[in-house]
Protein backbone atom coordinates (compact mmCIF):
# COMPACT_ATOMS: atom_id res chain seq x y z
CA UNK A 1 0.00 0.00 0.00
CA UNK A 2 2.65 2.32 0.77
CA UNK A 3 4.78 1.55 -1.96
CA UNK A 4 3.65 1.79 -5.68
CA UNK A 5 6.20 -0.16 -7.39
CA UNK A 6 6.57 -3.50 -5.73
CA UNK A 7 9.38 -5.62 -7.71
CA UNK A 8 9.13 -9.27 -6.96
CA UNK A 9 12.40 -9.56 -5.00
CA UNK A 10 11.58 -7.19 -2.33
CA UNK A 11 8.58 -9.33 -1.63
CA UNK A 12 10.50 -12.39 -1.68
CA UNK A 13 12.70 -10.26 1.05
CA UNK A 14 9.77 -9.47 3.18
CA UNK A 15 8.59 -13.36 3.30
CA UNK A 16 12.00 -14.06 4.24
CA UNK A 17 13.16 -11.68 6.92
CA UNK A 18 9.19 -11.55 8.82
CA UNK A 19 9.42 -14.95 10.66
CA UNK A 20 13.12 -13.26 12.10
CA UNK A 21 11.84 -9.98 12.55
CA UNK A 22 9.24 -11.54 15.05
CA UNK A 23 11.60 -13.64 16.58
CA UNK A 24 13.78 -10.74 16.87
CA UNK A 25 11.42 -8.58 18.56
CA UNK A 26 10.69 -11.81 21.43
CA UNK A 27 14.00 -12.29 21.91
CA UNK A 28 15.06 -8.39 22.94
CA UNK A 29 12.24 -8.84 25.31
CA UNK A 30 14.26 -11.94 26.53
CA UNK A 31 17.15 -9.74 26.70
CA UNK A 32 15.65 -7.30 29.12
CA UNK A 33 13.97 -10.79 31.13
CA UNK A 34 17.16 -11.88 31.27
CA UNK A 35 18.56 -8.95 33.16
CA UNK A 36 15.71 -9.10 36.14
CA UNK A 37 17.93 -11.00 38.54
CA UNK A 38 20.43 -8.91 38.36
CA UNK A 39 18.15 -5.87 38.42
CA UNK A 40 16.10 -7.01 41.57
CA UNK A 41 19.92 -8.01 43.22
CA UNK A 42 21.23 -4.51 42.60
CA UNK A 43 17.74 -3.11 43.76
CA UNK A 44 17.30 -4.92 47.28
CA UNK A 45 21.28 -4.33 47.63
CA UNK A 46 22.64 -1.11 46.27
CA UNK A 47 19.34 1.00 45.87
CA UNK A 48 17.40 -0.78 48.93
CA UNK A 49 20.02 -0.75 51.49
CA UNK A 50 20.94 2.97 50.44
CA UNK A 51 17.38 4.22 51.27
CA UNK A 52 17.52 1.97 54.35
CA UNK A 53 20.56 3.52 55.55
CA UNK A 54 19.63 6.83 54.76
CA UNK A 55 16.39 6.15 56.66
CA UNK A 56 18.32 5.02 59.91
CA UNK A 57 20.29 7.94 59.44
CA UNK A 58 17.39 10.49 59.83
CA UNK A 59 16.41 7.79 63.55
CA UNK A 60 17.59 7.92 66.92
CA UNK A 61 19.36 4.47 66.86
CA UNK A 62 22.63 5.19 68.46
CA UNK A 63 22.50 1.92 70.70
CA UNK A 64 22.34 -1.33 70.67
CA UNK A 65 18.87 -1.38 70.22
CA UNK A 66 17.29 0.27 67.58
CA UNK A 67 14.78 2.67 68.25
CA UNK A 68 13.99 4.12 65.30
CA UNK A 69 12.35 6.85 65.93
CA UNK A 70 12.37 10.63 63.74
CA UNK A 71 15.15 12.53 64.59
CA UNK A 72 15.34 15.03 61.59
CA UNK A 73 18.29 15.94 60.52
CA UNK A 74 20.14 16.09 64.36
CA UNK A 75 22.98 12.90 63.30
CA UNK A 76 24.20 15.28 60.80
CA UNK A 77 24.56 18.22 63.08
CA UNK A 78 26.10 15.78 65.51
CA UNK A 79 28.65 14.49 63.30
CA UNK A 80 29.51 17.96 61.29
CA UNK A 81 30.22 19.17 64.37
CA UNK A 82 32.24 16.91 65.57
CA UNK A 83 36.34 17.31 65.63
CA UNK A 84 36.31 14.11 64.40
CA UNK A 85 34.28 14.10 61.29
CA UNK A 86 35.41 17.53 60.91
CA UNK A 87 39.32 16.17 60.58
CA UNK A 88 38.07 13.26 58.82
CA UNK A 89 36.97 15.79 55.47
CA UNK A 90 40.24 17.59 56.12
CA UNK A 91 42.12 14.78 55.59
CA UNK A 92 40.25 13.37 52.49
CA UNK A 93 40.14 16.54 51.13
CA UNK A 94 43.96 16.31 51.45
CA UNK A 95 44.74 12.58 51.07
CA UNK A 96 42.55 12.99 47.62
CA UNK A 97 44.15 16.27 45.74
CA UNK A 98 48.05 14.42 46.85
CA UNK A 99 47.36 11.21 45.77
CA UNK A 100 45.50 12.15 42.60
CA UNK A 101 48.02 14.71 42.08
CA UNK A 102 51.18 12.00 42.58
CA UNK A 103 49.18 9.70 40.88
CA UNK A 104 48.97 12.07 37.61
CA UNK A 105 52.39 12.90 37.98
CA UNK A 106 54.04 10.41 38.29
CA UNK A 107 52.04 8.10 36.24
CA UNK A 108 52.65 10.38 33.23
CA UNK A 109 56.27 10.47 33.53
CA UNK A 110 56.60 6.54 33.64
CA UNK A 111 53.78 6.37 31.09
CA UNK A 112 56.05 8.89 28.83
CA UNK A 113 59.30 6.97 29.74
CA UNK A 114 58.15 3.57 28.79
CA UNK A 115 56.32 4.86 25.60
CA UNK A 116 60.33 5.77 23.83
CA UNK A 117 60.12 2.84 22.21
CA UNK A 118 62.87 1.10 25.10
CA UNK A 119 63.53 -2.60 25.54
CA UNK A 120 62.00 -4.96 27.71
CA UNK A 121 59.01 -2.81 27.84
CA UNK A 122 56.79 -5.25 29.14
CA UNK A 123 58.64 -5.94 31.93
CA UNK A 124 58.74 -2.23 33.07
CA UNK A 125 55.04 -2.01 32.61
CA UNK A 126 54.73 -4.94 34.93
CA UNK A 127 56.87 -3.57 37.21
CA UNK A 128 54.87 -0.39 37.87
CA UNK A 129 51.40 -2.24 37.76
CA UNK A 130 51.91 -5.25 39.86
CA UNK A 131 51.28 -2.94 43.20
CA UNK A 132 47.79 -3.03 41.71
CA UNK A 133 47.02 -6.69 41.98
CA UNK A 134 48.27 -6.76 46.15
CA UNK A 135 45.66 -5.89 48.51
CA UNK A 136 45.49 -2.30 50.22
CA UNK A 137 45.93 -4.00 53.27
CA UNK A 138 49.05 -5.73 52.68
CA UNK A 139 50.45 -2.47 51.47
CA UNK A 140 49.32 -0.80 54.72
CA UNK A 141 51.59 -3.92 56.56
CA UNK A 142 54.33 -3.10 54.56
CA UNK A 143 54.88 0.21 54.52
CA UNK A 144 54.36 0.61 57.90
CA UNK A 145 57.47 -1.72 58.40
CA UNK A 146 59.44 0.24 55.74
CA UNK A 147 57.94 3.92 56.92
CA UNK A 148 58.68 2.77 60.57
CA UNK A 149 60.25 5.92 62.28
CA UNK A 150 62.62 3.56 64.05
CA UNK A 151 63.93 1.79 61.42
CA UNK A 152 62.87 1.49 57.45
CA UNK A 153 63.73 4.18 55.23
CA UNK A 154 64.77 6.48 58.38
CA UNK A 155 68.13 3.74 58.37
CA UNK A 156 69.40 5.65 55.41
CA UNK A 157 68.54 9.14 56.38
CA UNK A 158 70.79 8.23 60.22
CA UNK A 159 73.49 6.79 57.59
CA UNK A 160 73.45 10.26 55.50
CA UNK A 161 73.48 12.08 58.97
CA UNK A 162 70.61 13.54 59.40
CA UNK A 163 69.49 13.64 63.82
CA UNK A 164 65.92 15.04 63.25
CA UNK A 165 64.29 11.81 60.82
CA UNK A 166 60.75 12.01 59.84
CA UNK A 167 58.52 10.48 62.00
CA UNK A 168 55.96 9.03 59.19
CA UNK A 169 52.77 8.42 60.05
CA UNK A 170 53.24 8.57 63.93
CA UNK A 171 53.72 12.58 63.39
CA UNK A 172 50.94 14.66 64.80
CA UNK A 173 52.30 17.71 62.88
CA UNK A 174 50.26 19.89 60.33
CA UNK A 175 51.71 22.18 58.30
CA UNK A 176 51.05 24.55 57.72
CA UNK A 177 48.85 24.55 61.36
CA UNK A 178 45.96 27.09 60.88
CA UNK A 179 43.35 27.08 63.89
CA UNK A 180 39.54 27.26 62.64
CA UNK A 181 37.14 26.47 65.06
CA UNK A 182 38.29 23.16 66.56
CA UNK A 183 40.58 21.95 64.11
CA UNK A 184 43.63 22.65 62.91
CA UNK A 185 43.74 23.20 59.06
CA UNK A 186 46.88 22.13 57.17
CA UNK A 187 48.45 19.12 55.71
CA UNK A 188 48.55 15.76 58.80
CA UNK A 189 52.25 15.43 58.16
CA UNK A 190 51.22 11.80 59.21
CA UNK A 191 49.14 11.31 56.21
CA UNK A 192 52.26 11.73 53.82
CA UNK A 193 53.13 8.02 54.69
CA UNK A 194 49.96 7.03 54.07
CA UNK A 195 49.65 8.98 50.61
CA UNK A 196 53.29 7.54 49.97
CA UNK A 197 51.87 4.02 50.14
CA UNK A 198 48.75 4.48 47.77
CA UNK A 199 50.77 6.57 45.51
CA UNK A 200 53.08 3.45 45.23
CA UNK A 201 49.80 0.85 44.92
CA UNK A 202 47.78 2.56 42.39
CA UNK A 203 50.30 5.01 40.11
CA UNK A 204 50.34 1.77 37.83
CA UNK A 205 46.78 2.51 37.29
CA UNK A 206 47.43 6.25 36.13
CA UNK A 207 50.69 4.71 33.55
CA UNK A 208 48.52 2.01 31.84
CA UNK A 209 45.66 5.02 31.20
CA UNK A 210 48.47 7.67 30.12
CA UNK A 211 50.12 5.08 28.03
CA UNK A 212 46.79 4.14 25.96
CA UNK A 213 46.05 7.83 25.62
CA UNK A 214 49.98 8.98 24.58
CA UNK A 215 49.34 6.08 21.92
CA UNK A 216 46.30 7.15 20.46
CA UNK A 217 47.57 11.00 20.13
CA UNK A 218 47.49 11.10 16.14
CA UNK A 219 51.07 10.76 14.85
CA UNK A 220 50.25 13.96 12.33
CA UNK A 221 49.73 15.86 15.48
CA UNK A 222 53.20 15.34 16.74
CA UNK A 223 54.61 15.40 12.82
CA UNK A 224 53.26 18.82 12.29
CA UNK A 225 54.87 19.96 15.76
CA UNK A 226 57.89 18.97 15.42
CA UNK A 227 58.12 20.39 11.69
CA UNK A 228 56.89 23.65 12.97
CA UNK A 229 60.25 23.65 14.93
CA UNK A 230 58.48 22.62 18.31
CA UNK A 231 61.32 20.95 20.55
CA UNK A 232 60.21 17.82 22.48
CA UNK A 233 58.44 19.73 26.01
CA UNK A 234 56.92 22.09 23.92
CA UNK A 235 54.99 19.50 21.80
CA UNK A 236 54.19 17.64 25.00
CA UNK A 237 53.09 21.22 27.12
CA UNK A 238 51.25 22.32 23.32
CA UNK A 239 49.84 19.57 21.79
CA UNK A 240 50.21 15.86 23.76
CA UNK A 241 48.93 17.46 27.08
CA UNK A 242 45.62 19.09 25.62
CA UNK A 243 45.07 15.51 23.90
CA UNK A 244 45.05 14.06 26.87
CA UNK A 245 42.61 16.22 28.66
CA UNK A 246 39.51 13.23 28.09
CA UNK A 247 42.35 10.47 29.52
CA UNK A 248 43.17 12.87 32.65
CA UNK A 249 40.08 13.51 33.95
CA UNK A 250 39.13 9.45 33.68
CA UNK A 251 41.61 9.35 35.77
CA UNK A 252 40.91 12.05 38.13
CA UNK A 253 37.41 10.44 38.52
CA UNK A 254 38.78 6.46 38.93
CA UNK A 255 41.05 7.80 41.20
CA UNK A 256 38.89 10.35 43.14
CA UNK A 257 36.43 7.31 43.85
CA UNK A 258 39.29 5.12 45.06
CA UNK A 259 40.31 7.85 47.74
CA UNK A 260 36.79 7.89 48.55
CA UNK A 261 36.80 4.12 49.04
CA UNK A 262 40.54 3.99 51.22
CA UNK A 263 39.99 1.92 54.49
CA UNK A 264 41.94 -0.88 54.38
CA UNK A 265 44.85 0.77 53.60
CA UNK A 266 43.99 3.23 56.79
CA UNK A 267 43.02 0.12 59.35
CA UNK A 268 46.05 -2.00 58.45
CA UNK A 269 48.90 1.08 58.55
CA UNK A 270 48.08 3.90 60.83
CA UNK A 271 44.22 3.50 61.98
CA UNK A 272 42.82 7.16 63.21
CA UNK A 273 46.26 8.48 64.12
CA UNK A 274 46.93 10.34 66.93
CA UNK A 275 43.99 13.30 67.60
CA UNK A 276 42.47 11.83 64.53
CA UNK A 277 45.44 13.23 62.18
CA UNK A 278 45.26 10.19 59.74
CA UNK A 279 41.14 8.96 60.15
CA UNK A 280 39.27 8.76 57.17
CA UNK A 281 35.29 8.97 57.19
CA UNK A 282 35.43 4.96 56.46
CA UNK A 283 37.28 4.28 59.21
CA UNK A 284 34.93 6.74 61.28
CA UNK A 285 31.77 4.79 60.13
CA UNK A 286 32.94 1.30 60.61
CA UNK A 287 34.10 2.47 64.25
CA UNK A 288 31.05 4.12 65.28
CA UNK A 289 28.50 2.39 63.93
CA UNK A 290 30.04 -1.63 64.97
CA UNK A 291 32.56 -0.21 67.69
CA UNK A 292 30.34 2.72 69.05
CA UNK A 293 27.07 1.36 68.17
CA UNK A 294 25.85 4.65 66.73
CA UNK A 295 24.05 3.18 63.73
CA UNK A 296 22.18 6.08 63.04
CA UNK A 297 25.15 8.30 62.76
CA UNK A 298 27.05 6.13 60.92
CA UNK A 299 24.68 6.26 58.32
CA UNK A 300 24.84 9.31 58.59
CA UNK A 301 28.63 9.47 57.75
CA UNK A 302 27.67 6.81 55.13
CA UNK A 303 25.32 8.74 53.12
CA UNK A 304 27.40 12.37 53.13
CA UNK A 305 30.21 10.00 51.88
CA UNK A 306 27.95 8.45 48.93
CA UNK A 307 26.23 11.98 47.97
CA UNK A 308 30.47 13.44 47.92
CA UNK A 309 30.57 10.36 45.59
CA UNK A 310 27.43 10.62 43.68
CA UNK A 311 28.29 14.00 42.88
CA UNK A 312 31.23 13.41 40.19
CA UNK A 313 30.50 9.58 39.28
CA UNK A 314 27.06 10.64 38.06
CA UNK A 315 28.46 13.27 35.47
CA UNK A 316 31.07 11.12 34.40
CA UNK A 317 29.01 7.64 34.16
CA UNK A 318 26.53 9.74 32.46
CA UNK A 319 29.00 11.13 29.70
CA UNK A 320 30.61 8.16 29.38
CA UNK A 321 27.30 6.35 28.45
CA UNK A 322 26.20 9.13 26.10
CA UNK A 323 29.68 9.46 24.36
CA UNK A 324 28.80 5.71 23.09
CA UNK A 325 26.77 6.49 20.76
CA UNK B 1 73.45 10.40 17.33
CA UNK B 2 75.70 10.87 20.27
CA UNK B 3 72.91 13.17 22.26
CA UNK B 4 70.08 10.63 21.14
CA UNK B 5 72.41 7.81 22.73
CA UNK B 6 73.01 10.04 26.08
CA UNK B 7 69.00 10.51 26.27
CA UNK B 8 68.35 6.64 25.78
CA UNK B 9 70.59 5.77 28.80
CA UNK B 10 69.07 8.37 31.02
CA UNK B 11 65.64 6.82 29.99
CA UNK B 12 67.10 3.62 31.00
CA UNK B 13 68.25 5.08 33.86
CA UNK B 14 65.56 6.42 35.41
CA UNK B 15 63.19 3.39 34.43
CA UNK B 16 65.71 1.36 36.33
CA UNK B 17 65.78 3.76 39.26
CA UNK B 18 62.20 3.82 39.93
CA UNK B 19 61.85 -0.21 38.94
CA UNK B 20 64.04 -0.35 42.35
CA UNK B 21 61.78 1.86 43.96
CA UNK B 22 58.60 0.18 43.27
CA UNK B 23 60.30 -3.39 44.03
CA UNK B 24 61.55 -1.62 47.27
CA UNK B 25 58.56 -3.55 49.35
CA UNK B 26 59.35 -6.95 47.65
CA UNK B 27 63.01 -6.93 48.86
CA UNK B 28 61.85 -5.90 52.13
CA UNK B 29 59.21 -8.42 52.24
CA UNK B 30 61.42 -11.43 51.65
CA UNK B 31 64.73 -10.20 53.18
CA UNK B 32 62.72 -10.05 56.34
CA UNK B 33 60.18 -12.72 55.27
CA UNK B 34 63.27 -15.11 55.56
CA UNK B 35 65.18 -13.84 59.06
CA UNK B 36 64.31 -16.16 61.79
CA UNK B 37 63.04 -14.40 65.32
CA UNK B 38 66.13 -14.08 66.49
CA UNK B 39 67.78 -12.41 63.32
CA UNK B 40 65.05 -9.71 63.06
CA UNK B 41 65.76 -6.54 64.36
CA UNK B 42 65.23 -3.03 63.80
CA UNK B 43 69.25 -1.55 63.18
CA UNK B 44 69.46 -4.18 60.53
CA UNK B 45 66.02 -4.31 58.59
CA UNK B 46 67.46 -3.64 55.09
CA UNK B 47 70.44 -6.69 55.54
CA UNK B 48 70.22 -9.94 53.96
CA UNK B 49 69.64 -12.58 56.20
CA UNK B 50 72.81 -14.14 57.36
CA UNK B 51 71.51 -17.71 57.73
CA UNK B 52 68.27 -17.72 55.79
CA UNK B 53 65.29 -19.95 56.41
CA UNK B 54 61.75 -20.81 56.89
CA UNK B 55 60.97 -20.43 60.25
CA UNK B 56 59.12 -17.19 59.66
CA UNK B 57 57.55 -18.33 56.52
CA UNK B 58 56.04 -21.75 58.60
CA UNK B 59 54.95 -19.68 61.83
CA UNK B 60 53.25 -17.52 59.30
CA UNK B 61 51.71 -20.16 57.39
CA UNK B 62 50.85 -21.98 61.07
CA UNK B 63 48.45 -18.96 61.78
CA UNK B 64 46.78 -18.18 58.46
CA UNK B 65 46.23 -21.74 56.15
CA UNK B 66 42.73 -21.77 57.77
CA UNK B 67 42.10 -18.41 56.15
CA UNK B 68 43.75 -19.53 53.26
CA UNK B 69 41.31 -22.05 52.87
CA UNK B 70 38.35 -19.79 53.56
CA UNK B 71 39.73 -17.03 51.27
CA UNK B 72 39.56 -19.61 48.25
CA UNK B 73 36.38 -21.18 49.34
CA UNK B 74 34.94 -17.66 49.16
CA UNK B 75 36.44 -16.73 46.19
CA UNK B 76 36.39 -19.14 43.62
CA UNK B 77 32.54 -19.51 43.84
CA UNK B 78 32.11 -15.61 44.07
CA UNK B 79 34.39 -15.35 40.81
CA UNK B 80 32.19 -17.53 39.05
CA UNK B 81 29.22 -16.12 39.53
CA UNK B 82 29.21 -12.80 38.95
CA UNK B 83 31.40 -13.27 35.82
CA UNK B 84 28.54 -15.74 34.73
CA UNK B 85 25.97 -13.07 35.35
CA UNK B 86 28.35 -10.45 33.67
CA UNK B 87 28.30 -12.74 30.77
CA UNK B 88 24.44 -13.13 30.41
CA UNK B 89 23.74 -9.26 31.26
CA UNK B 90 26.53 -8.02 29.01
CA UNK B 91 25.21 -10.00 26.40
CA UNK B 92 21.71 -8.75 27.11
CA UNK B 93 23.17 -5.32 26.75
CA UNK B 94 25.64 -5.28 23.83
CA UNK B 95 23.88 -7.69 21.47
CA UNK B 96 19.86 -6.91 21.74
CA UNK B 97 18.27 -3.59 21.71
CA UNK B 98 15.01 -3.19 24.30
CA UNK B 99 14.07 0.54 25.00
CA UNK B 100 15.47 1.37 28.34
CA UNK B 101 18.64 -0.58 27.98
CA UNK B 102 20.72 2.42 27.97
CA UNK B 103 18.86 3.36 31.47
CA UNK B 104 18.81 -0.23 32.96
CA UNK B 105 23.04 -0.07 32.23
CA UNK B 106 23.56 3.12 34.34
CA UNK B 107 21.49 1.45 37.07
CA UNK B 108 22.99 -1.43 37.05
CA UNK B 109 26.77 0.22 36.84
CA UNK B 110 26.18 3.03 39.64
CA UNK B 111 26.51 -0.01 41.41
CA UNK B 112 30.34 0.15 40.69
CA UNK B 113 30.89 3.85 42.36
CA UNK B 114 29.37 3.24 45.38
CA UNK B 115 30.86 3.55 49.24
CA UNK B 116 30.19 0.08 50.34
CA UNK B 117 29.69 1.69 53.94
CA UNK B 118 26.51 2.98 52.42
CA UNK B 119 24.97 -0.24 52.66
CA UNK B 120 26.54 -2.08 55.09
CA UNK B 121 24.22 -1.49 58.23
CA UNK B 122 21.39 -2.51 56.29
CA UNK B 123 23.68 -5.74 54.69
CA UNK B 124 24.78 -7.19 58.38
CA UNK B 125 21.29 -6.76 59.22
CA UNK B 126 19.96 -8.85 56.19
CA UNK B 127 22.58 -11.28 56.81
CA UNK B 128 21.99 -11.99 60.38
CA UNK B 129 18.27 -12.77 60.08
CA UNK B 130 18.60 -15.45 57.20
CA UNK B 131 21.41 -16.70 58.71
CA UNK B 132 24.50 -15.99 57.15
CA UNK B 133 26.11 -13.70 58.97
CA UNK B 134 29.55 -14.51 60.00
CA UNK B 135 29.85 -17.45 56.89
CA UNK B 136 31.64 -17.71 53.45
CA UNK B 137 28.63 -18.52 51.70
CA UNK B 138 27.04 -14.79 52.72
CA UNK B 139 29.83 -13.41 51.48
CA UNK B 140 29.97 -15.41 48.29
CA UNK B 141 27.07 -14.06 47.96
CA UNK B 142 27.86 -10.25 48.91
CA UNK B 143 30.65 -10.52 46.24
CA UNK B 144 28.50 -11.85 43.88
CA UNK B 145 26.12 -9.25 43.95
CA UNK B 146 28.68 -6.01 44.32
CA UNK B 147 30.73 -7.54 41.16
CA UNK B 148 27.80 -7.36 38.94
CA UNK B 149 28.43 -4.11 37.81
CA UNK B 150 32.01 -4.42 37.13
CA UNK B 151 31.51 -7.55 35.72
CA UNK B 152 28.50 -6.61 33.50
CA UNK B 153 30.77 -3.90 32.18
CA UNK B 154 33.39 -5.78 31.01
CA UNK B 155 31.36 -8.34 29.45
CA UNK B 156 29.67 -5.67 27.95
CA UNK B 157 32.73 -3.90 26.68
CA UNK B 158 34.09 -7.02 25.07
CA UNK B 159 30.83 -8.31 23.29
CA UNK B 160 30.62 -4.58 22.00
CA UNK B 161 34.00 -5.55 20.07
CA UNK B 162 32.23 -8.68 18.17
CA UNK B 163 30.33 -8.01 15.04
CA UNK B 164 26.84 -8.27 14.75
CA UNK B 165 27.23 -9.72 11.07
CA UNK B 166 28.19 -12.74 13.71
CA UNK B 167 24.82 -13.22 14.99
CA UNK B 168 23.44 -11.84 12.00
CA UNK B 169 23.35 -15.40 9.94
CA UNK B 170 21.93 -17.41 13.21
CA UNK B 171 19.68 -15.02 13.51
CA UNK B 172 18.44 -15.54 9.91
CA UNK B 173 18.46 -19.46 10.43
CA UNK B 174 16.12 -18.60 13.64
CA UNK B 175 18.01 -19.54 16.28
CA UNK B 176 17.04 -18.13 19.45
CA UNK B 177 17.89 -15.98 21.94
CA UNK B 178 19.90 -18.84 24.41
CA UNK B 179 20.87 -20.90 21.10
CA UNK B 180 23.15 -17.82 19.97
CA UNK B 181 24.22 -17.18 22.78
CA UNK B 182 25.15 -20.89 23.44
CA UNK B 183 26.81 -21.58 20.11
CA UNK B 184 27.85 -18.27 19.18
CA UNK B 185 28.72 -15.87 21.81
CA UNK B 186 30.11 -18.26 24.27
CA UNK B 187 32.69 -20.10 21.90
CA UNK B 188 33.68 -16.44 21.36
CA UNK B 189 33.83 -15.26 24.97
CA UNK B 190 36.96 -17.46 26.33
CA UNK B 191 39.31 -14.59 26.69
CA UNK B 192 36.35 -12.31 28.56
CA UNK B 193 35.86 -14.57 31.23
CA UNK B 194 39.63 -15.02 31.48
CA UNK B 195 39.63 -10.98 32.35
CA UNK B 196 36.75 -10.71 34.42
CA UNK B 197 37.65 -13.96 36.34
CA UNK B 198 40.75 -12.90 36.91
CA UNK B 199 39.44 -8.81 37.99
CA UNK B 200 37.01 -10.49 40.52
CA UNK B 201 39.12 -13.09 42.15
CA UNK B 202 41.84 -10.30 42.46
CA UNK B 203 39.34 -7.96 44.73
CA UNK B 204 37.70 -10.49 46.00
CA UNK B 205 40.54 -12.28 47.52
CA UNK B 206 41.95 -8.50 48.29
CA UNK B 207 38.88 -7.25 50.10
CA UNK B 208 38.80 -5.91 53.47
CA UNK B 209 35.83 -4.03 54.61
CA UNK B 210 33.06 -6.93 54.13
CA UNK B 211 35.79 -9.59 55.21
CA UNK B 212 36.03 -7.80 58.74
CA UNK B 213 32.34 -6.38 58.32
CA UNK B 214 30.93 -9.86 58.17
CA UNK B 215 32.74 -12.62 59.69
CA UNK B 216 34.40 -13.30 63.10
CA UNK B 217 37.02 -16.46 63.60
CA UNK B 218 37.42 -18.66 62.30
CA UNK B 219 35.69 -17.86 59.03
CA UNK B 220 37.75 -15.00 58.16
CA UNK B 221 39.46 -14.66 54.74
CA UNK B 222 42.79 -14.02 55.19
CA UNK B 223 43.14 -10.03 54.84
CA UNK B 224 41.41 -9.82 57.92
CA UNK B 225 43.70 -12.67 59.62
CA UNK B 226 46.75 -10.49 58.04
CA UNK B 227 45.83 -7.45 60.06
CA UNK B 228 44.85 -9.26 63.25
CA UNK B 229 48.49 -10.46 63.15
CA UNK B 230 50.11 -7.23 62.51
CA UNK B 231 48.16 -5.82 64.99
CA UNK B 232 49.66 -8.22 67.48
CA UNK B 233 51.72 -6.84 69.57
CA UNK B 234 53.57 -10.05 70.22
CA UNK B 235 54.16 -11.27 66.75
CA UNK B 236 57.61 -9.75 65.17
CA UNK B 237 58.07 -8.25 62.27
CA UNK B 238 59.41 -11.13 60.19
CA UNK B 239 56.69 -13.31 61.12
CA UNK B 240 54.28 -10.03 59.89
CA UNK B 241 56.48 -9.63 56.86
CA UNK B 242 55.72 -13.63 55.91
CA UNK B 243 52.02 -13.06 56.69
CA UNK B 244 51.63 -10.27 53.62
CA UNK B 245 54.18 -12.46 51.58
CA UNK B 246 51.34 -15.04 51.63
CA UNK B 247 48.31 -13.21 51.67
CA UNK B 248 50.28 -11.83 48.00
CA UNK B 249 50.68 -14.73 46.55
CA UNK B 250 47.97 -16.13 44.95
CA UNK B 251 47.01 -12.92 42.95
CA UNK B 252 50.58 -12.11 42.23
CA UNK B 253 51.07 -15.50 40.45
CA UNK B 254 47.96 -14.80 39.03
CA UNK B 255 49.25 -11.38 37.56
CA UNK B 256 52.50 -12.87 36.68
CA UNK B 257 51.00 -15.55 34.58
CA UNK B 258 47.99 -13.90 33.06
CA UNK B 259 49.32 -10.19 33.55
CA UNK B 260 47.75 -9.03 30.13
CA UNK B 261 44.70 -9.57 30.64
CA UNK B 262 44.56 -8.47 34.20
CA UNK B 263 45.30 -4.73 32.99
CA UNK B 264 42.48 -5.46 30.52
CA UNK B 265 40.39 -5.71 33.99
CA UNK B 266 41.81 -2.78 35.30
CA UNK B 267 41.17 -0.62 32.09
CA UNK B 268 37.42 -1.69 31.88
CA UNK B 269 36.45 1.10 34.56
CA UNK B 270 38.53 3.76 32.58
CA UNK B 271 37.30 2.89 28.58
CA UNK B 272 34.81 3.83 26.99
CA UNK B 273 32.70 0.60 25.46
Amino acid sequence: MANPVTPAKATRQTTVRKPARRIRGWDNRMAFFTLIPSLILLGVFVYGFIAWSGYVSLTNWNSLIPTLTWAGLRNYATIFSSFRFQSDLRNLVVFTVLFIAGDLVIGMILALLVDQKIRAEGLFRSIFIYPMAISMVVTGVIWSWILNPTTGINLFFHALGFTHVPEWFLSSRFAPSVHLGQIDIGIPVGLLAVVIAAVWQMSGFAMAVYLGGLRSVPEELKEAARIDGAGPWRTFWSVILPQLKGTTATIVVIQAAASLKVFGLIYAMTGSGQDFSTDMPNLNMFQTTFQGDAFAQGAAIAIVLLLLMAAFTVPYVLSMLRGER
Amino acid sequence: MAARRVNQTLIYLVLIIASILYLLPVYVVLVTSLKSNAAVSLAHMWNLPAHPGLSSIRAAWAQLSQNFGNSFYLAIPATLLSSALGAINGYALSKWRFRGANALFFVILMGLFIPYQSVLIPLLRVMDTIGLYNSIPGLIIVHTVYGIPITTLIFRNFYANIPDDVLEAAKIDGTGYWGIFRYVILPLSVSGFVVSAIWQFTQIWNNFLFAVSLTNPPNQPVTVALVNIAGSQTIQWNVQMASALLVSIPTLVVYIVLGKYFVRGLLAGAVKG
